[in-house]
């Protein structure tokens, strides 16, 4: 068996008898009796490092890996620097824990400043926290954020990824307010029903850009909607798309939310993942979870620190404005890691490739025959393509090693694009989507 | 040290990616703001992110003994399996027959998982051990809805607990009933009783609880409320002390939250990600929850997809490494260590409760600081400067000028022996110069940074001058 275990049994004696017992047993003597478990645990037993490591990699290979990938909804496959994979490896930055004791942990405090700063350059917002758990709970969050006495209902868009959506119900099941789902006209968020739900009753609106289907909503008139009927607009973003697209500060928005996965983290089977969290200066009091401040030494020297406690749990209990306290720093880190690596023109120039490749994929799916788009407003990285034999046509891809895009509704199929994805993947997506159709 | 932005030169850059090869596409709308972001090339940042880790404290640095947080060891090896393609490059939505070894992965986890803490089936969804709180109360709400039972509003929160369980509770929508501790710590049988009702929905208990002690009651307390027709959840914070001796399912509680970055070995990354694995009896399997877009609607939700998957791979590597023989070892090993360090620290700083503890205690400094006028900050300050982590401060707040050590099992006798003597230095440095103490630390990265002026001003990002 395997242990990590440092005292030799002499050593554990010689303690045993330092503390006055003569057995290991005695230091189980408050378990009352019939507690104390008999039996060893139904478990199989230890193992060394080497057969772990085969067990273990046994169960990796069991997975399949696509050699392309052309599947979003939530989580994308774009390149990651290999710098970005190698530095929160170092085992400083992976071992600490929350940075409580600012003296000893300025490293943590910075990086986190750091992220926290390029978030705001990059939604154009005010401040961020140092990180939520992920998108879904960022939104769920931030839902909870903007609801007081009077204004308990949140709107949540038909278009956002159902995840989300159902992760925000759950939160407003827990704190017993009212959730209510905007409908969809054409893969959008539909302004007349939207205008007609903005009830006095609503705090705010989660709107998601692009949203799930991919299409570009027209977020400004709708965040103007919303503000005429006083309520808040938080809008979730995909983070690199904002090198290129509006930001959220441009179209008006309250609370920008979104998925960091994109910005430097691997698809992982859906987690570990990272929730960003951005406001305007007069909310940051309301922002939860933890947020990296600068401040000054007792020699006046530049300082940073876990800062406005006062909102959280350990001070707060149940009036916290969340119970978070563990986040994602360590994914925080990496973000931030990643948008250096980029740089400004790295980022932009990913993104910019990422919709050509996307179009160019819509493009060319297109001009088959009986292949037809969805829904015909602008898109970047995400559309949804009806075509016949649709689960023919994924298999087929899957035999070529391809991921195609998520089967949705009978036939059709939301497709994903990044700049990954080299022109001769999408040729050859394309070839082989056109020879089942011809069969 | 400067910040990554002031180090920034225009037009700096490292080359990545390869030309387009396909026809650009122009959105119709455009960010107008320009990106300020730094302009660097890879060697600038690994720099900047080496020396940024050379002032950070990590468990592979040094003793790092934060009671409450279970700071043992991260093995190696379960960071490179965390890092095989295998388990990176699959994608959640990936269709089920090619993604068997992930879900082998969330089974054997779950099915050892069980086996330890008594329960029946289990959830990785919650991202963090507050978050598997939320995702507990919640199976106790929904119990209680789907029997019709709506006059169930409260929550019993012991005044040693965690700040979170009070918090959890009103974000589930509950009120809050505090119940004092008995002077040993241990929940107070009669205030307990006082409160138990057709109004409370259930208790959340941490045993052993946050003074390390484990409360010899716990089967009478549950069994009180069950019979008042609450359930009863348990706070894993603690777990470390008793697995593979007894379990939380057999002491009568219904659900649990299991920290699998505390107990389980994987690392805390300066505060997450994490993993809360939430597990329950049988009765509360089908209030899990369930990702909407893998295993569609009707479930409750509380985050995307089925969690901290990576976080998984980690826990389970560590516990087939472990196994049933070295689980228990584990646990018995950080009862030992924070026996003994107790014992040698006695004689000098006052443990809270002079009894045998589990694998933490707690310091009580409220007499000493009335001899020396030096604080438990003070202490944890100096602490810094001799190298080691301080313990947790003023915490939990039924002992006034708390430090809580728990060392865990992965620290040797060596460097428990260093601690207990570098704690007998401060006790009689205490005594000579305590005006040193007050203002420690004097070899730090920074001094004692102006919290106040932090929170009163907050600055939460650079600006370009």
């Amino acid at each position: 068996m395997g242990s990590y275990v440092p005292g030799t049994q002499a050593e554990r004696e010689q303690m045993l008898k330092a503390i006055g017992m003569e057995r290991e047993e005695q230091l189980y003597a408050d378990v009352p009796e019939q507690m104390l478990l008999r039996e060893p645990l139904d478990i199989p037993s230890g193992m060394s490092e080497l057969e772990v490591r085969n067990r273990m990699m046994e169960l990796a290979e069991k997975n399949r890996l696509y050699k392309t990938i052309l599947r979003g909804a939530g989580a994308y496959d774009h390149f990651i620097p290999s710098i970005v994979k190698y530095v929160p490896a170092k085992e400083e930055f992976l071992t600490a824990y929350t940075p409580y004791q600012a003296e000893m942990s300025q490293g943590i405090l910075q990086s986190i400043f750091e992220y926290q700063t390029m978030i705001c350059q990059l939604t154009g917002m005010d401040a961020s926290n140092a990180s939520v758990y992920d998108g879904a709970t960022a939104a769920a969050e931030a839902a909870a954020m903007c609801r007081d006495r009077k204004r308990t209902v949140t709107l949540v868009s038909a278009a956002v990824h159902p995840d989300a959506i159902n992760t925000i119900r759950t939160y407003c099941y827990g704190s017993n307010t009212e959730l209510r789902i905007v409908p969809c006209k054409d893969g959008k968020t539909d302004m007349d029903a939207l205008k007609e739900m903005l009830t006095p009753d609503v705090a705010s609106l989660v709107l998601q850009q692009p949203n799930f289907f991919g299409q570009l909503e027209d977020a400004k008139a709708i965040g103007e909607a919303v503000h005429a009927a006083k309520a808040m607009f938080i809008l979730s973003c995909d983070p690199l798309s904002l090198s290129i697209l509006p930001t959220p500060k441009e179209l008006g928005a309250d609370v920008m939310v979104g998925e960091g996965q994109c910005l430097g983290l691997p698809i992982a089977w859906g987690g570990p993942y990272l929730g960003i969290m951005a406001t305007l200066s007069k909310h940051i009091r309301k922002l939860p979870g933890r947020i990296v401040g600068e401040t000054t030494d007792d020699a006046d020297n530049k300082a940073y620190v876990l800062s406005l406690q006062a909102r959280e749990q350990h001070i707060r209990r149940e009036k916290a404005s969340s119970n978070i306290c563990s986040n994602e720093a360590l994914c925080a880190l990496t973000a931030g890691l990643y948008m250096a690596a980029m740089g400004p023109e790295g980022m932009k120039e990913a993104a910019r490739q990422t919709t050509a490749k996307a179009h160019y994929l819509q493009t060319e799916l297109c001009k088959l025959e009986g292949v037809s788009l969805k829904y015909k407003g602008e898109f970047y990285q995400e559309f949804v393509t009806v075509m016949p034999k649709r689960d023919c046509v994924l298999a087929a891809l899957e035999e070529a090693g391809i991921l195609g895009g998520l089967p949705m509704g009978e036939n059709e199929i939301l497709w994903c694009a990044t700049e990954k994805n080299t022109r001769a993947e999408l040729d050859r997506t394309v070839a082989i989507v056109k020879e089942v159709l011809a069969k | 040290m400067k910040l990554i932005f002031e180090k920034s030169v225009p037009g700096r850059h490292s080359s990545l990616l390869p030309a387009c090869d396909v026809p650009a596409y122009e959105l119709p709308e455009m960010r107008q703001e320009p990106l300020d972001l730094p302009e660097l090339c890879e060697n600038d940042v690994s720099r900047h992110y080496t020396q940024l880790c050379q002032r950070v404290h990590g468990v592979n640095c040094g003793f790092y003994p934060l009671g409450s947080c279970t700071m043992k060891y991260n093995p190696r090896i379960d960071e490179e399996m965390a890092a095989l393609p295998g388990f990176t490059n699959i994608h959640p939505l990936a269709p089920a027959a090619s993604v068997e070894g992930c879900r082998e992965v969330l089974e054997l986890a779950a099915k050892y998982l069980c086996e330890i803490s008594g329960m029946d089936g289990m959830t990785f969804q919650p991202a963090a051990g507050a978050h598997g709180e939320f995702t507990g109360v919640l199976l106790i709400k929904q119990y209680h809805a789907s029997r019709g039972d709506t006059a169930r509003t409260k929550i019993i929160v012991p005044d040693s607990a965690h700040g979170t369980n009070p918090a959890t509770a009103a974000m589930c929508g509950y009120d809050v009933v505090n119940v004092a501790s008995a002077p040993d710590g241990c929940v107070d049988l009669d205030a307990l009783k006082a409160v138990l009702g057709p109004d409370i929905a259930g208790l959340m208990l941490t045993n052993p609880n946050t003074v390390g002690i484990f409360d010899k009651n716990i089967l009478e307390i549950t069994r009180l409320v069950h019979e008042c027709g609450g359930l009863c959840y348990y706070d894993g914070a603690n777990l470390n002390a008793v697995m593979g001796h007894v379990r939380p399912g057999d002491m009568g509680f219904d659900c649990i939250h299991m920290n699998l970055h505390k107990t389980f070995a994987t690392p805390h990354g300066g505060g997450g990600p994490g993993a809360g694995a939430v597990g329950c009896k049988d009765f509360l399997k089908k209030f899990l929850p369930k990702s909407a877009l893998m295993e569609g609607e009707g479930s409750i939700q509380v985050r995307g997809f089925a969690g901290n998957f990576l976080v998984v791979v980690r826990a389970l590597a560590y516990l087939m490494t472990l196994g049933k023989e070295g689980v228990p070892e584990a646990s018995t090993n950080a009862v030992l260590n924070a026996n003994y360090l107790m014992e040698k620290i006695k004689g000098t700083f006052t443990p809270a409760f002079d009894r045998v503890c589990m694998h933490e205690f707690v310091l009580d400094l409220s007499e000493f600081k009335k001899e020396t006028g030096v604080s438990a900050l003070d202490v944890a300050k100096t602490l810094i400067d001799n190298g080691m982590h301080p313990p947790t401060m003023y915490f939990p707040l039924i002992v006034h000028e708390a430090l809580m050590l728990e060392p865990t099992e992965t620290e040797s006798r060596e460097t428990l022996d260093e601690a207990a003597e570098i704690f007998r230095k401060l006790y009689d440095l205490a005594h000579k110069d305590p005006e040193y103490m007050h203002n420690a630390p004097h070899h730090a990265q920074i001094g004692r940074p102006d919290e106040v002026g932090a929170a009163r001003n907050p600055i939460v990002r650079w600006t370009r001058a």
